[in-house]
């Protein structure tokens, strides 16, 4: 119950501040619909939307991190993280409370990027309902990711933190290119970190090939947990001081 | 019941900031604790809301302990910090309602009180003003009434009355006042004459330690001065007695 409350409250906090919102809405769309247009000149298919929609959804997300990050990281700053930790929730009720309103956050960037891709010409198929769901998964593992970096860091060190995770993600998650067509340790340290894996497991969904979904996602639940179990950690022993 | 510090100590890296605190401070009572710039006052007042491990030492807080069952003890207090800590996006009433609510309160309540403290602390008019758009004084309002809206048995102020115009301060007295004998207040405050309107009893502490304890005739006595202001100037002097 607490948690809901706080929940809300943080709802309120991230709708309320619209520009980060926008930043994180457009940004993704816009890219969405530059790179379907250059596909039609390159010689590769990474760039057409059955490709590049899922893994920009994946990217969209990254936003997420930053939301949950700066939150967190403000809330210390600003010591109203002081004021509720001398308050009777649990760091339990606290990481639930954060965390929460980023879900429909994730869900309204997967729709916009997915009604986007329509309608630059992304053929409609059921596979689309089973890769809401693996998408809700793999937005998991951003907002932990937020909450771990809310969690160590202050809210100017989560905008700094965030510039580096934005291109690791992107870099290292086979969006702009193909890892294999780099190889070597590159492709080795791509497939160690979980972003490579979303944007595979995202890709498979969409293209409804469901049994090369299930190794990528267990990558991406062991991240989301090993990171969530991190930050709450980190969480328990900032409200000891 | 009562508040019973047991040699509390803080000890940041090589820095003593609580240096064996023993004092008790009785229920209802309201407790004032001086000190200069470092002296400790917000270490302590962090350790005794279980915002902070102590190093060593333990408080019971009406009966519960801050290091065994901080838990218990967080639901009987509440606290204005010293740097106002409001939600930037949420409006008063919304700051209002939702610390009652994760005190437990339920929606209902949680509005009736909200309406109850805007009242009190003359914020009506602000009702539905974002806490980023607040002016420094009424943020301190509002981080004031926060901390009361939770019906604490134990309330710590730590300097609640930086930035309060004339006539805010006054009533805030009154308020506290108002107060006096029904729930434990701890304030600390760098304006005496503040001390000398409201406090049962004053705690000096001096680079961690408790100086000088008693009430405010009791410390004249002590000192010989006569007036607070030279009370607290000789009591945290370098030779002053330890
Ligand atoms: N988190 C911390 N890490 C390291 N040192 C700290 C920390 N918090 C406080 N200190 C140190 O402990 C000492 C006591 O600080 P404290 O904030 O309790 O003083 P204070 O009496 O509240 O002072 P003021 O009147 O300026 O508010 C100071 O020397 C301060 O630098
Ligand atoms: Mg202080």
């Amino acid at each position: 119950m607490r948690a809901l409350t706080f929940a809300q409250r943080n709802r309120k906090e991230i709708l309320r501040d619209p520009m980060t919102l926008l930043f994180g809405m457009i940004l993704p769309l816009l890219m969405l619909w530059l790179f379907s247009m250059m596909a039609e000149n390159m010689p590769f298919d990474l760039f057409t939307l059955r490709k590049l929609a899922p893994a920009i959804i994946v990217f969209s997300f990254s936003f997420i991190t930053l939301f949950t990050g700066m939150l967190i990281g403000r809330d210390k700053s600003s010591s109203f993280l002081m004021r509720i930790f001398s308050s009777p929730m649990t760091a339990i009720d606290y990481l639930i409370g954060y965390a929460l309103p980023l879900l429909p956050v994730a869900f309204i960037q997967m729709a916009a990027c997915y009604g986007t891709a329509l309608l630059l010409g992304m053929p409609i198929t059921y596979d689309a309902i089973p890769a809401f769901g693996v998408l809700v998964i793999i937005s998991l593992l951003y907002i932990a990711f937020g909450l771990f970096f809310g969690t160590f860091f202050t809210d100017r060190q989560v905008g700094a933190m965030f510039a580096i995770f934005v291109n690791i993600t992107t870099w290292l998650s086979g969006t702009w290119f193909e890892l294999d067509m780099i190889g070597g340790i590159f492709e080795t340290v791509a497939y160690l970190l979980p972003f490579a894996h979303a944007v595979d497991a995202s890709r498979a969904v969409f293209a409804g090939d469901y049994r090369a979904v299930l190794t990528p996602l267990v990558w991406v639940i062991a991240y989301t947990a090993v990171i969530f179990g991190t930050a709450v950690w980190g969480f328990r022993k900032r409200m000891r001081g | 019941m009562e508040i019973a510090i047991k040699e509390l100590t803080k000890t940041f890296k090589d820095r003593v900031a609580v240096d064996h605190l023993s004092l008790t401070i009785g229920q209802g009572e309201f407790f004032a604790l001086l000190g200069e710039n470092g002296a400790g006052k917000t270490t302590t007042i962090k350790l005794l809301s279980c915002l902070m491990e102590p190093t060593s030492g333990d408080a019971i807080m009406l009966g519960d302990s801050i290091s065994e069952n901080p838990q218990a003890v967080k639901k009987k207090l509440n606290i204005s910090p010293q740097e106002t800590a409001v939600a930037r996006n949420l409006s008063v009433k919304e700051n209002l309602e939702f610390i009652a609510r994760i005190y437990g309160s339920d929606k209902k309540e949680a509005e009736q009180k909200a309406e109850q403290l805007m009242d009190k602390f003359d914020l009506k008019d602000w009702a539905k003003s974002k806490g980023r758009t607040l002016s420094g004084g009424l943020e301190r309002r509002l981080s004031i009434a926060m901390a009361m809206i939770s019906e604490p048995e134990i309330i710590f102020l730590d300097e609640p009355t930086v930035g309060l115009d004339v006539r805010a301060r006054l009533d805030l007295w009154q308020i506290l006042l108002d107060l006096k004998g029904q729930i434990t207040i701890i304030l600390t405050t760098h304006y005496l004459e503040e001390v000398e309107a409201l406090a049962d009893r004053i705690g000096i502490m001096h680079k961690g330690r408790l100086r000088a304890l008693g009430t405010l005739d009791e410390l004249r006595k002590q000192t010989g001065q006569a007036k607070l202001q030279d009370v607290f100037l000789q009591l945290t002097a370098e030779e002053g007695t330890g």
